[in-house]
């Protein structure tokens, strides 16, 4: 059986400066995986990497057996990975609802014209994503806010439903931004649970950002450490917390 | 030789282009706002110095003076009462809607104190023009003073903006606005400024544009505006060296087109190369990139 | 959400219809003055082209200044088709169908080849770049002459004498001074049947999944290409249909003519439908339909003012963007009249 995510020697300078140098990991099947570091250690730019918003200089990505290096966003989302944002990017004027149904785009479709005339496709389609939609709010608690603003609703909500959203197009990764930030421990705590809950119910492996050590330690199988576009240390949690040199680094920062 | 010739005529109309687009690009780099009515400034700095000669007996050099102590009040007066309370709205429309307001405004208030009749504007310039090569090449004194004040106005305004600490307050405002206030800049002071000096050159603009072309009516401002603006976009819009050097490119693309292209297509042709430009470089040719933040 | 957006729709519909029946039997009874009579098909050519409008700007987000560029090229081609089948088709409803099909295709086609290079521009680039084509359109076809006679089509740029014509033959379209002769076959009924068809296609393409996905593009593009839209083939959907629904605006609004010149369509008409979006409300469809009927009717109105006309609606125009859309206007609106607001909200739900 091969592998979930393979990345393999990933490398990009901005400008003179080396963001992302020689990076390699391995995500297994149905694993917890967490990529930590200090601030501007290159984390964020690894997910922009992998999703195609950036096109790396060297290296590979391999989804599933599948190679996907240098794709646009649009194609990594359909070849299976998804992504919530550190800062929170939700489609802040449409309703709650209507951001998951967009997530279902790719898998539900009818054609144009069948939109605008109405025909039976059209009414089928959308009492099927609609239905579909509703149980993934319901799974994140949010079906009383389905009619909602999503720009409108709090912090915790949004972050949830980001997580819905991306769930919605039915990935074979998920990718987690930073998913407690701004947080309280009470909500991070519930946001451990439902990282798990998602990952037992939709079978899911997921590669989490994350800062708040809590969590990570909590919940994460395996981890990998990146300091100044660098790895500097790898394998599982346990391990790698011990590490000396991720202790200075942490300590140092 | 006449080709010659028609290079100057161009550099010297991009010369005018430029200066107008310096206005547009300052007032973009700073407020962020395409600032329609900028072309109709233009227009009333042309009219106070026409009715400043033709009616109160000016000579040139006092009359463009008054033109430029008119423009520079009327920016500040129109940013502070039609601008500044929308510079923070949640659209950028809003601010550019009320812009279009502004413009109607200044043509309609002119058109009602000098009517519609276009009035024949009297050069300022007066000195005859060089002749060189046995008369083979003759350059107007309009032409000859319209690119000196060209090449005056982009150095001063770089001194003015490299060397003092206005500038270096416009500067750090375009680059953040939200810094800028923390560091004590008096940010609204900082745009009025800008409004001011833009306005300013606005009315030398006028003038200048005028006395090479002598045709004054209330919709004089708005296609050469509208030029301008482009010139600024070319150039890529913020850039105060974009805006000169786009400005001149224009104008030169311009008259050149004119000559021996087309007179009815040279606007078409110097849309057409904006765009060409701006799908290369799709910010500019002196525009900054910049990447999106994620 | 679903019930109330139907009812605004149905609203929509029902509000557009009403004042069709209504204006339509005063026109019959002859109880309408000729000025407003003179108006029925203008209003119908500035709802669509705002409706239109609406589509790139409130709910794609994307400014464009050059939706007079797209009713140029459509006046032009369902003009020039009419002129050509004049003696065809006989029937004036029906050559003013095929007319405005002829106008909206070939406008979309225009929208087709200007958005495919264009729309990877952002923001303001966009803005200038989509201005500067309606500039060119408008440019362009002022140089252009076509005549028919006896051999077929002739073309030039440059002059009608340049045609070479036989002596029989007919100037079509006539450089600066455009197409004479149009058969007036525009009909208050045929804009009303325009409008329905206009607010027919952008009210269900909103409310579908390329609706959702054009929508999403706009609230953030970087998380609707993480969710797999492809963001081009959206926004080009939106640029055309919104350029075919202009075209079609154009042919009816030449049908309405005597003399179809291309300066009508300038940066100011541009400009003037914009107005009518942004007053009526970013993706309220209904706000633009309302704000172009008010916007088109009212300086008629006022037309005993004068010089003094387009004085007062510019100071009207630039209070009404202070009044809407400045934060400490709206701040202040919100502390004197927010509670006021808020419990006719809560009694009317």
């Amino acid at each position: 059986m091969s592998s979930m995510l393979e990345v393999n020697n990933l490398g990009i300078s901005f400008g003179g400066l080396r963001a992302v140098n020689e990076f390699s990991m391995t995500v297994e099947k149905g694993e917890l995986y967490g990529l930590i570091g200090p601030n501007g250690a290159g984390k964020t730019t690894v997910f922009n990497l992998l999703t195609g918003v950036y096109r790396p200089d060297t290296g590979k990505v391999v989804l599933d057996g599948k190679d996907i290096t240098g794709m646009r966003t649009a194609a990594v989302s359909r070849a299976g990975i998804a992504r919530t944002f550190q800062n929170i990017r939700l489609f802040g004027k449409m309703p709650v609802l209507d951001n998951v149904k967009a997530g279902l785009h790719n898998h539900y479709g009818y054609s144009t014209p069948a939109g605008i005339l109405r025909l039976p496709s059209y009414r089928k389609q959308e009492k099927r994503m609609d239905e579909k939609a509703m149980e993934l709010l319901k799974v994140f608690d949010l079906e009383k806010d389905a009619e909602k603003t999503a720009g409108g609703l709090p912090y915790g909500k949004q972050r949830r439903l980001e997580i819905a959203r991306a769930l919605a197009t039915e990935p074979k990764l998920l990718l987690l931004d930073e998913p407690a930030a701004g947080m309280n421990p009470k909500e991070t705590q519930e946001l451990m649970d439902m990282i798990r809950f998602v990952r037992k119910e939709f079978d899911m492996t997921i590669l989490l950002i994350e800062h708040d050590m809590r969590l990570v330690s909590g919940i994460c199988e395996r981890l990998t450490v990146l300091n100044f576009g660098e790895i500097l240390a790898q394998g599982s949690t346990q391990e790698v917390l011990t590490h000396p040199e991720v202790i200075t680094a942490y300590l140092g920062e | 030789m006449s080709f010659l010739s028609y290079l100057l005529n161009g550099i010297s109309l991009g010369s005018v282009y430029a200066i107008i687009a310096l206005g547009y690009t300052m007032v973009y780099g700073i407020a962020k706002m395409l600032n329609f009515a900028h072309g109709d400034v233009i227009m009333v700095g042309a009219y106070v110095a026409f009715t400043a000669i033709m009616s109160a007996g000016f000579s040139s050099l006092p009359a463009v003076l008054l033109a430029i102590l008119v423009c520079t009040v009327l920016g500040v007066v129109i940013e502070t009462i039609a601008y500044r309370p929308l510079l923070e709205a949640s659209s950028s429309l809003a601010v550019l809607i009320t812009a279009i307001g502004v413009s109607y405004f200044l043509q309609n208030v002119v058109l009602l104190i000098f009517g519609a009749n276009p009035k024949s504007f009297q050069s300022v310039v007066h000195f005859k023009g060089i002749s060189l090569a046995g008369g083979a090449l003759t350059i107007s004194g309009e032409t000859i003073v319209t690119i000196l004040c060209g090449i005056l106005v982009m150095v001063v305004l770089t001194t003015f903006i490299g060397h003092t600490k206005q500038g270096q307050a416009m500067l750090a405002v375009s680059e953040d606005k939200g810094a800028a206030q923390l560091m004590g800049i008096n940010v609204n002071g900082t745009i009025a400024l800008t409004f001011a000096i833009g306005s300013g050159l606005a009315a030398i603009a006028g003038v200048l544009l005028c006395s090479c072309y002598p045709v004054l009516t209330p919709y004089t401002g708005s296609m050469p505006g509208i030029k301008a603006f482009t010139a600024a976009v070319f150039g890529g819009i913020g850039s105060i060296p974009g805006a000169f050097l786009g400005g001149l490119i224009l104008g030169v693309i311009e008259i050149l087109a004119k000559a021996y292209i087309s007179s009815q297509l040279s606007d078409a042709i110097v849309f057409a190369v904006l765009i060409i430009v701006l799908l290369v470089k799709p910010t500019g040719l002196l525009g900054k990139k910049t990447r999106e933040k994620v | 959400m679903k019930k109330k957006k139907l009812r605004v729709n149905l609203l929509t519909y029902g509000i557009v219809t009403a004042a069709f029946i209504v204006m339509q039997s005063l026109a019959v009874t002859g109880s309408l003055s000729s000025l407003m009579k003179g108006l029925l098909v203008p209003i119908c050519v500035y709802i669509v082209l705002a409706v239109s409008l609406n589509l790139v700007v409130g709910i794609s987000g994307e400014l464009s200044l050059g939706h007079a560029g797209f009713m140029c090229v459509g006046a032009f081609s369902g003009a020039f088709f009419s002129k050509c089948m004049q003696d065809t088709i006989t029937s004036g409803g029906l050559r003013l169908f095929l007319a405005m099909l002829v106008g909206a295709l070939v406008a979309a086609f225009f929208g087709l080849i200007i958005g495919i290079p264009v729309l990877r521009l952002r923001g303001d680039y966009l803005a200038i770049v989509t201005l500067a084509f309606g500039e060119i359109i408008k440019n362009v076809i002022n140089v252009i002459y076509i005549g028919v006679d006896g051999d077929g089509f002739h073309f030039s740029m440059k002059d009608q004498f340049s045609l070479g014509m036989a002596p029989d033959g007919k100037v079509l379209i006539n450089g600066a001074q455009g197409i004479t002769g149009t058969p007036k076959d525009a009909t208050f009924l045929a804009g009303f049947i325009l409008i329905l068809v206009t607010l027919f296609i952008v009210l269900n393409l909103i409310d579908s999944r390329d609706g959702r996905a054009i929508m999403a593009i706009r609230d953030s593009r970087i998380a609707a290409e993480s969710i797999g839209i492809n963001v081009t083939r959206y926004k080009l959907m939106c640029f055309t249909i919104s350029a075919a629904l202009a075209g079609a605006a154009g042919t009816l609004y030449a049908h309405n003519l005597a003399t179809l010149t291309a300066s009508k369509f300038n940066f100011n008409t541009s400009i003037l439908v914009l107005v009518f979006v942004v007053l009526g409300g970013m993706g309220n469809i209904l706000g633009s339909v309302i704000a172009a009927t008010v916007l088109t009717v009212l300086p008629e109105m006022l037309r005993f003012l004068n010089n003094y006309r387009m004085l007062i609606y510019s100071i009207i125009l630039i209070a009404m963007m202070i009044y809407n859309w400045s934060p400490q206007v709206l701040e202040w609106r919100e502390r004197h009249f927010g509670r006021l607001l808020r419990r006719d909200r809560k009694e009317a739900e």
